[in-house]
């Protein structure tokens, strides 16, 4: 991973594309990064969280401040979701950008590490936005927050890597709507994200602790609570989970680029 | 690597690409010389792009030998890309990007400075006649200028061999002429082409050497010149019949050409002399509704070597 961080590496100039794509939209895209946080939380953790009187379920906090981090990690996930989706569609199948990288000394693996690169930056930007805005809301419990930032950023790349690598076997979008219908929305609305999942039923419960997105959430809610070493291990096994699915998916991505391209 | 000096640019011997169990590429010999212009002419099917991109080192190698540049497309593909210029049979450009920018990133994959990009993308853009849409986006932009735009893009990284797979396929013929007119530009300049192409007159005036490929085999090789002169005459007479005609000439035209093709809309008799084969025509009393006589072109040959013609 080292070749990262080499300004001339072939992975830097697949970002670098990915870089000058974005650059067109980006004065939109930096101003609806603040704008739907500021929504999110004036009507959900304002609004809504007026009438919310149970505290002690919520760990004794407001609920602004119980929401906003797992809103930070469910909005990593979203945007992961649509990076890893319609992008890299594009460049397979629609413009064919990334068989015009590979016709040069650029290979398929670089191309799939570049993409990801350029996920990482766009994640760490959007999470640090949306993070800004906790912290201008007042919903951030502990100075933690900070490393909400690197923990959302986490959670979405566990998203990122195995959407990119089921993307990269589509020919067409048509799967896509599916995702966010029957995976995102879902996660969304029962990892924690809005309550916490001691409320649902037993079953359920189970459920959602197998989603990455229950994960993403108890970190970013620990670290902006400050109570991510009231318990080390489960701490732990989120990280280990999330570590986990995105190395998985960063390599079934790089795996399926190769099928994709090398024919 | 050995020292040896590189008798070709290109060498191939037995090449064979299979999908699965499809032969698309059926152990095919090739040699291509610096500085050539090199053709692969034949109908879509024939195995010309599977060919290309094994070359271009984007494609395994089935069976058989394949070197480029001395180079082995397994083991060096990025090293060899690094000196190719590729022109896919469809394009593709970021459309969302301005031609400019699409000239600087591709060269920038090649690892060039922002500095020598900007300084190769004035000069290509010149050179394709597109510096008036330099900062326009791609997507408007008519077919032919995106073929020039894709040809200025795979010249960035100055490449010793330029693959241009169906170049003007789809073009207009105005289109088609500035393309081929920027294309012998580059030959005269000593880049090696490499083309595939199912136009005739394509390969006529960009090849100085073609293999003309038929379901995964080649089946013939030489100069157009050369290939016309082995497998056709110096004159091809047409003959038109009202409907219904053509079927009752049976044997009336027997001995008036060396070879006669009967298509479903026409006859063509090759004969080096095409008037006189007119003449005897009429004298035999037949009364063709349209007579044309034509210089014979490779289309002929390939009608000659696989019994149907090039566009169906
Ligand atoms: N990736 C592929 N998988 C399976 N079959 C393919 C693939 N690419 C090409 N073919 C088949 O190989 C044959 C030759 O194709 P191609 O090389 O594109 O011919 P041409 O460029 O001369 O039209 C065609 O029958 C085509 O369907
Ligand atoms: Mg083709």
């Amino acid at each position: 991973m080292t070749s990262l961080a080499r300004p001339s590496s072939p992975i830097s100039r697949v970002f670098e594309h990915r870089f000058v794509q974005y650059r067109r939209t980006f004065r939109a895209s930096i101003f609806s990064s603040f704008i739907s946080p500021m929504m999110f939380l004036t009507a959900m953790g304002i609004g809504l969280g007026g009438y919310v009187t149970n505290d002690a379920a919520l760990g004794g906090v407001p609920y602004l401040a119980f929401l906003a981090p797992g809103l930070l990690a469910a909005t990593a996930m979203q945007s992961a979701t649509f990076e890893a989706t319609f992008p890299i569609m594009g460049g397979l199948v629609w413009s064919k950008v990334f068989h015009a990288m590979y016709a040069t000394p650029i290979s398929p693996r670089d191309i799939a590490l570049g993409n990801l690169a350029w996920i990482t930056v766009r994640l760490t930007m959007i999470s640090t936005i949306f993070s800004v805005v906790i912290v201008i809301f007042g919903a951030a419990e502990s100075p933690l927050i900070v490393l909400a930032i690197p923990a959302a950023v986490l959670t979405g790349l566990a998203f990122a890597g195995p959407i990119a690598a089921f993307a990269a076997t589509q020919k067409t979008p048509n799967k896509f709507a599916a995702i966010f219908r029957f995976g995102i929305t879902p996660l969304f609305l029962f990892s924690g994200t809005f309550f916490p999942i001691g409320s649902l039923p037993v079953v359920l419960q189970g459920l959602a602790w197998l989603t990455p997105l229950f994960h993403g959430v108890a970190l970013t809610r620990g670290l902006s609570l400050g109570t991510i070493m009231d318990d080390p291990i489960a701490t732990a096994i989120h990280v280990i989970y999330l570590v986990t699915l995105a190395t998985v998916g960063a390599h079934l991505m790089i795996r399926n680029f190769d099928r994709r391209l090398i024919r | 690597m050995s020292e040896l000096p590189a008798p070709s640019l290109i060498h191939a011997r037995g090449l064979t690409k299979r999908f699965g169990g499809f032969t698309a590429v059926d152990a095919i010999d090739f040699d291509v010389a610096p500085g050539e212009s090199f053709g692969f002419l034949g109908p879509n099917g024939a195995g010309k792009t599977s060919t290309m991109r094994m070359i271009g080192c984007v494609s395994p190698v089935t069976n058989g030998l394949l070197t480029v540049m001395g180079m082995d497309p397994a083991k060096q593909g990025p090293l060899i890309r690094a000196r190719l210029g590729v022109v896919p049979q469809l394009d593709t450009l970021d459309v969302e990007l301005t031609v400019r920018e699409n000239l600087s990133i591709y060269g920038r994959y090649f690892g060039l400075s922002r500095a020598e990009v900007s300084r190769r993308a004035d000069e290509l853009l010149d050179f394709a006649q597109l510096t008036e849409r330099a900062d326009d986006q791609v997507e408007p932009l008519s077919g032919g200028m995106k073929r020039r735009l894709t040809i200025a893009r795979s010249l960035i990284n100055e490449p010793t061999v330029l693959l241009l797979d169906e170049p003007t396929t789809g073009l207009d013929p105005q289109a088609r002429h500035l393309l081929w007119d920027r294309l012998y530009r580059l030959k005269q300049r000593g880049v090696t082409l490499v083309l595939t192409t199912h136009y005739m007159d394509e390969a006529e005036q960009l090849c100085d050497r073609l293999v003309v490929m038929d379901k995964a085999k080649i089946v013939a090789e030489g100069s157009p010149r050369a290939l016309i002169e082995q497998y056709s005459t110096r004159e091809v007479t047409e003959l038109r019949f009202a409907p219904g005609i053509a079927e009752t000439l049976d044997g009336q035209l027997d001995g008036l050409a060396e070879r006669i093709e009967h298509l479903p809309d026409r006859v063509l008799l090759y004969a080096d002399d095409g008037e006189s084969v007119v003449a005897a025509a009429h004298a035999r009393g037949l009364q063709p509704e349209a007579v044309l006589v034509r210089r014979s072109s490779l289309e002929d040959v390939f009608l000659r070597l696989t019994g149907r013609s090039l566009i169906e």
